[in-house]
């Protein structure tokens, strides 16, 4: 039993198939239960008031859309090493869930700024390079979207997302040379004293759980998606041969 | 490898239109902005650095994608592929040539356009230095963003969509040399970050816009 065996779009399916409700059922209910333990059961913030609240939907968003690139480049990695068709479409089937994760991360931002900065929009290191970061998700959405055959659109992308991660991370550090930031250092950490009161923490932990829960889940039910159009596509190219 | 980079050059500078155009541009994006902006001295001084750089950006992006796409067209670029010369060098080669019929005329240039827009006197050996160091980057990224969109229809669209964000360091670092340079301070950080990314874009991107092309070619 190894982990190639998913590779195998039937069983990719089958196990898919099994898992999807389970997974979706977990992402339902971590989101449901931070979200309204979040919302509804901590209290305000002294400066800040309610607006505090916007950060179980921000954080975790943001932090999603970051992995979500991360997990397409493994996918791209796989795909021009083993030539695996399912984690090709994985990524594929990534890229549109990481660009929404992206625009949550910056609206839910421009909710909280306005308020809270004065600001819908800053030029700060943050926002800039996320903005960029939508930016890159994009190209590559139309990368895969204008090439026709799978296999080409597959390879071309794969080297898109690699290369892209290079200059994503690069982009990073130049706009923090750049400028210099308005946005607060980290929310939570693990290993040192500051972050926020852990009366924020717990539910904010168990949104993020929820969010990646809820990544995994729409990824699946992409890449299923992915290979079912994948296979009509060959039944139809069949019967056309058939046909002539 | 200089057969191929001498043809390159004379179909560029012969075949009509291709050389001139980006130079053309540059000049009109330094003409139109002050006529966008105003004239005050002050702001355009201010500004100088930044206009100066999204123009040469822009005019590198424009004639990117006939970078490959001739070749690829009448079947020149299949040729090569078979050649004994490997891919990485053909695609090295185009990126050299792309820059000494852009870039480097861009950056010759762009003092008398700094005239224009009333750089501060300070900068404009920063600014040739710093289009000088960073445009081989811009023709390498571009040449990257070429490969991979080679054999698409709407190729120069898409083009400008993957190649326009990763020339975002390459727009900071190239901007802030300027900025820093026209105002007196110490530009030598930005300009080495720079000259990295330049150097670093050399050893890597040939192969992965070789990677692109040979899927493409497939």
């Amino acid at each position: 039993m190894s982990i190639w065996e998913y590779a195998n779009p039937k069983k990719f399916m089958q196990t898919s198939t099994k898992a999807l409700p389970w997974v979706a059922g977990l992402a339902v209910v971590l989101l449901a239960i931070g979200l309204i333990w979040g919302f509804f059961f901590t209290p305000e913030d002294y400066k800040q008031g309610s607006t505090v609240k916007i950060i179980y939907l921000h954080v975790p968003s943001a932090m999603m859309a970051v992995s979500a690139w991360f997990m397409m480049l493994v996918g791209s990695l796989i795909w021009l090493i083993r030539r695996h068709h399912v984690s090709a479409l994985a990524a594929k089937a990534a890229a549109p869930v990481g660009l929404t994760f992206t625009m949550i991360g910056l609206v839910t931002g421009a909710i909280w700024g306005q308020p809270m900065w004065g600001t819908w929009w800053a030029w700060d290191p943050r926002l800039t390079s996320f903005l960029i970061l939508g930016l890159f998700y994009l190209g590559y959405i139309a990368l895969w979207a204008a090439v026709d055959d799978a296999d080409t659109a597959a390879d071309l992308t794969s080297v898109l997302c690699i290369v892209g991660s290079v200059f994503a991370f690069l982009s990073r550090y130049a706009v923090l040379f750049w400028n210099q930031g308005l946005h607060q250092g980290a929310s939570l950490s693990v290993d040192t004293e500051q972050h926020v009161s852990n009366v924020y923490a717990f539910p904010l932990w168990t949104c993020i759980a929820g969010f990646v829960v809820l990544f995994v889940t729409l990824v699946l039910m992409r890449t299923r998606t992915e290979i079912r159009s994948r296979r009509i596509r060959a039944l139809m190219a069949r019967e056309r041969a058939g046909v002539l | 490898m200089r057969a191929l980079l001498q043809r390159d050059l004379r179909l560029a500078l012969r075949a009509g239109g291709g050389f001139g155009l980006g130079l053309a541009f540059f000049l009109m994006v330094a003409v139109l902005v002050p006529l966008g902006v105003g004239p005050e001295g002050a702001l355009l001084t201010r500004i100088a650095p930044g206009i100066l750089w999204l123009g040469a950006l822009l005019a590198c992006l424009l004639s990117l994608d006939r970078m490959f796409a001739l070749d690829f067209e009448d079947g020149a670029l299949d040729l090569m592929a078979v050649s004994p010369l490997p891919l990485e060098g053909v695609v090295a080669m185009k990126a050299l040539a792309h820059w000494l019929v852009t870039g480097l005329p861009l950056a010759l240039l762009a003092p008398v356009l700094g005239l224009l827009l009333s750089l501060a006197p300070q900068g404009y050996v920063w600014l040739v230095t710093a289009l000088l160091v960073g445009t081989p980057a811009l023709s390498l990224i571009g040449g990257f963003g070429a490969a991979l969109t080679v054999g698409l229809k709407r190729g120069g669209l898409i083009l400008s969509l993957i190649v326009l964000p990763m020339y975002v360091p390459t727009l900071i670092f190239g901007a802030e040399a300027v900025r820093r340079g026209a105002e007196g301070a110490d530009a030598l950080v930005p300009l080495m970050l720079l000259a990295a990314i330049s150097l670093g874009s050399a050893a890597i991107l040939p192969f992965a816009a070789a990677a692109a092309l040979r899927a493409n070619l497939k």
